[in-house]
């Protein structure tokens, strides 16, 4: 038996491309080593970050675990841009189909699973819990352990850049392509371990917030008193629970099929490989639902915020969500119209999916209300939004014209696709994420980030994202499919050369985010947020200091109104001072989390190479950390009242001075 | 945390309740057993005995021993009971419509 599995020294790529990418990694790995273990701060990143259940340093984490992600993902994008850019008139360009296969299967696992999710799931644990008065979520060390599981995903995906391959099918993973006959290598192995780990993650998620909303929310805040970001958030977890689990039974049918010679969706002995792409979508098409919910919760804070006006139509936005939600769940045999099923079922799912136009069109009309007759405040949370209103609506109206099986016959498989997609999901989740990044950085950092250049990034990415798509609309049209690597129609060209300078001009709109981030720490001092309230926001987490304390609330308010803190204001009984505190209950941090995601990693990678040992003494190994922490003893604290006073009345203090 | 009051009493049923829901589902079980037994009815009528005692003995089931109902404190818990039945019908349901309409276009 060989200890290392299938792993030798040949599993190293020998692409120039990805040699000089590893160097780079390396270099900057490196360098990264070298800063923190110089400033001496490796004690002080486990103590209070890594080991943190604190949800809003998890969410932070989340979101620059996002932005690493993003910029791998984008990387992929630009490489495809460049190489169709080049690879026109029968030229052959600069990535051979083994490579370039790959970075498409890369580009979308990553963009989805590990670019969109911790974004969303990242300004999710910051919001939420303040957003309902609550001190952490249900179960923090839970959440802790959804984040490294996450990591754990993402960790191996990029391991794959410099041991062996990536999957080569395409994001979905469709077999019999995807099973052993045709993708013999690990890279397939990989896709699986990787979204299986930060799969389970992303339920645990779910069931966390769940939990944290129905039991956890501030006297007197009743369901329908939620605000809205909180209410899109729990129809996304809703999904997450409903649906996660079929893509986590659907790769684990995959994992049997290719290690120990099942067949559920191999082509002979009685597999069918049309049920994998049957549960693939029955999971993937809530999954994009789970990310662009939350994106039309914040775009709904936004709009209200920036307008100083109450969201129009609060209540036909929860049910709306709710339609979404539910309609979400039965139209996901759209992504394979040309499978094959009878007319009936593809009528089906047709209408349902046209249906789904409706709850859309009740929110756009909701947001234009609300900013009727207001002041609206031209700041970048609000450009984002203005931009994916539009956005979004050609996106939508693409996918009305998608849903029709006839013309879904034509357009399957073809860039039209492609363009459709990318508009919803770039111009709904992405430009939603980013809104609300712009809005509570201050509220999670404690100062403010330069809007000009917020404003000058959104412009990149809202230009960048039109000229780089809409050519691909008329590629789609002009019959031209995806995944191709090279063409041979003069008629492409300018289409392909004009999307390529759109991928770069979004690349200016990212570069753009990180300078002003940069430039935002910088500064920070000249920028700080005193007040936590910088935006005349209407919901709880603007009634605290910003960053906001470990403790959140150093008494839980009580809620009458959707906009409690608006109400808090005009009642008065904001920034009221206490006269005594209680003590506060917290979780201690703890280190499991961290160690069960490493476990976790290893035993992925152990199953991806077919080390067995390693798998078997990991997977012990993962149990029994798991184990430990259940009898685990010192969990929480108590913070004293007389700590609590000193910090409330600092704050308080630094809001008295402006 | 002071959130966690447990409303006790009647959320985890009584021992009367209990012996009820047994009542039941033993008569619910007797009663398909005795018609398939004793072959008291036609085929037909005897697939609609099985199916229509099973069906209610699951009811009887959420009700006695899964203690679903809908008093303020159950709500929930019925609901998303009834919400995660619906999803499962609807995936599986739909699921088999699927590749059962697609296998006959195969023609094998």
């Amino acid at each position: 038996m060989n200890l290392l599995g299938k792993l030798s020294w040949d599993s190293i790529p020998h692409d120039p491309i990805v040699i000089g990418t590893l160097i780079v990694i390396a270099i900057g790995g490196a360098a990264l080593f070298g800063l923190i273990t110089k400033l001496q701060k490796w004690g002080w990143l486990w103590r209070e970050w890594l080991t943190s259940v604190d949800h809003k340093r998890l969410g932070i984490m989340y979101i620059i675990l996002a932005f690493v992600m993003l910029i791998r993902g984008f990387a992929d994008a630009i490489m495809m841009r460049t190489q169709l850019a080049v690879a026109t008139n029968g030229s052959e360009g600069y990535l051979p189909p083994h490579h370039y296969d790959q970075i498409f299967t890369a580009h979308g696992v990553i963009m989805i699973i590990f670019m969109a999710m911790p974004f969303m799931i990242g300004l999710m644990n910051i919001v939420v819990p303040l957003q309902i008065g609550a001190r952490d979520v249900a179960f923090p060390f839970l959440n802790n352990l959804s984040f490294w599981l996450a990591v754990s995903g993402a960790v191996l995906v990029n391991i794959s850049l410099g041991l062996g391959e990536f999957a080569m099918t395409g994001w979905v993973a469709y077999p019999p392509l995807s099973g052993l006959e045709f993708s013999p290598g690990v890279g397939v192995d990989y896709y699986i371990w990787a979204l299986q780990i930060s799969g389970i993650g992303t339920t645990l998620t779910g069931v966390n917030f769940l939990v944290t909303v129905i039991k956890m929310r501030a006297p007197g805040m009743k369901l329908m008193q939620m605000p809205i970001f909180t209410w899109t958030c729990t129809w996304a977890n809703v999904l997450i629970v409903a649906s996660f689990p079929i893509l986590t039974a659907a790769l684990a049918m995959l994992t049997l099929d290719r290690y120990l010679d099942f067949h559920f969706f191999t082509n002979d002995l009685g597999g069918n490989s049309m049920m994998y792409i049957n549960l693939f979508w029955a999971w993937g098409h809530p999954e994009v639902y789970i990310l662009v919910l939350p994106a039309f919760g914040i775009f709904s804070e936004i709009v209200s915020t920036y307008t100083g006006k109450r969201l129009f139509g609060y209540k036909s936005m929860v049910y709306a969500s709710g339609a979404i939600s539910i309609l979400g769940f039965i139209v996901w045999l759209h992504h394979f119209f040309t499978m094959g099923s009878s007319a009936s079922v593809n009528a089906f799912f047709g209408i349902m999916t046209m249906i789904i136009a409706v709850p859309t069109g009740v929110k756009l009309f909701n947001w234009l209300f609300t900013m009727y007759k207001g002041r609206v405040r031209m700041e970048p949370p609000m450009l984002w939004t203005i931009g994916f209103i539009i956005t979004f609506s050609v996106g939508g109206m693409t996918g009305v014209l998608l849903a029709i099986p006839g013309a879904d016959y034509v357009l399957h498989n073809s860039l039209f696709l492609i363009a459709h997609f990318h508009n919803t999901i770039i111009g709904g989740a992405v430009f939603g994420y980013l809104a609300g990044f712009a809005f509570w950085f201050p509220k999670a950092m404690g100062f403010h980030l330069n809007p000009k250049i917020g404003k000058f990034s959104f412009w990149c990415w809202f230009i960048g994202f039109f000229v780089a798509f809409m050519p691909l609309y008329v590629l789609g049209f002009l019959g031209m499919t995806r995944r191709l690597n090279h063409t041979d129609n003069p008629d492409w060209n300018i289409w392909l050369y004009i999307a390529a300078g759109g991928a770069f001009i979004i690349a200016l709109g990212i570069a753009a985010q990180f300078v002003q981030l940069i430039l935002g720490f910088i500064q920070k001092d000249k920028n700080l947020d005193k007040t936590g309230d910088p935006w005349n926001g209407h919901t709880l987490e603007w009634s605290l200091s910003s960053p906001p304390q470990f403790y959140n609330f150093a008494k839980i308010p009580h809620v009458d109104d959707i906009d409690t803190f608006t109400d808090m204001k005009e009642k008065g009984t904001a920034y009221k001072r206490e006269e005594s505190y209680e003590p506060i209950h917290m979780p201690s941090n703890t280190n499991a989390g961290p160690i069960m995601g490493a476990i976790a990693t290893a035993f992925g990678f152990a199953m991806i190479w077919h080390i067995w040992w390693l798998a078997g003494a990991s997977f012990i190994g993962l149990i029994v950390a798991f184990i430990m922490r259940a009898y685990a003893k010192d969990t929480d604290y108590y913070v004293q009242p007389d700590e609590v006073a000193r910090i409330e009345n600092a704050h308080l203090d630094n809001v008295a001075k402006g | 945390m002071s959130q966690h009051d447990h409303d006790s009493h009647d959320a985890h049923g009584s021992v009367s309740s209990y012996v009820v829901g047994f009542v039941l589902s033993v008569v619910l079980t007797v009663i398909p057993f005795w018609a398939v037994m004793t072959s008291a009815f036609d085929r037909a009528t005897l697939f609609a005995v099985i199916v229509v005692t099973a069906v209610v003995q699951i009811f009887v089931h959420l009700k006695y021993f899964l203690h679903l109902n809908f008093t303020k404190e159950g709500k929930l818990d019925t609901l998303s009971f009834i919400f995660t039945a619906i999803i499962i019908v609807m995936v599986v349901a739909l699921s088999i419509w699927i590749i059962y309409e697609s296998v006959l276009m195969m023609m094998y």
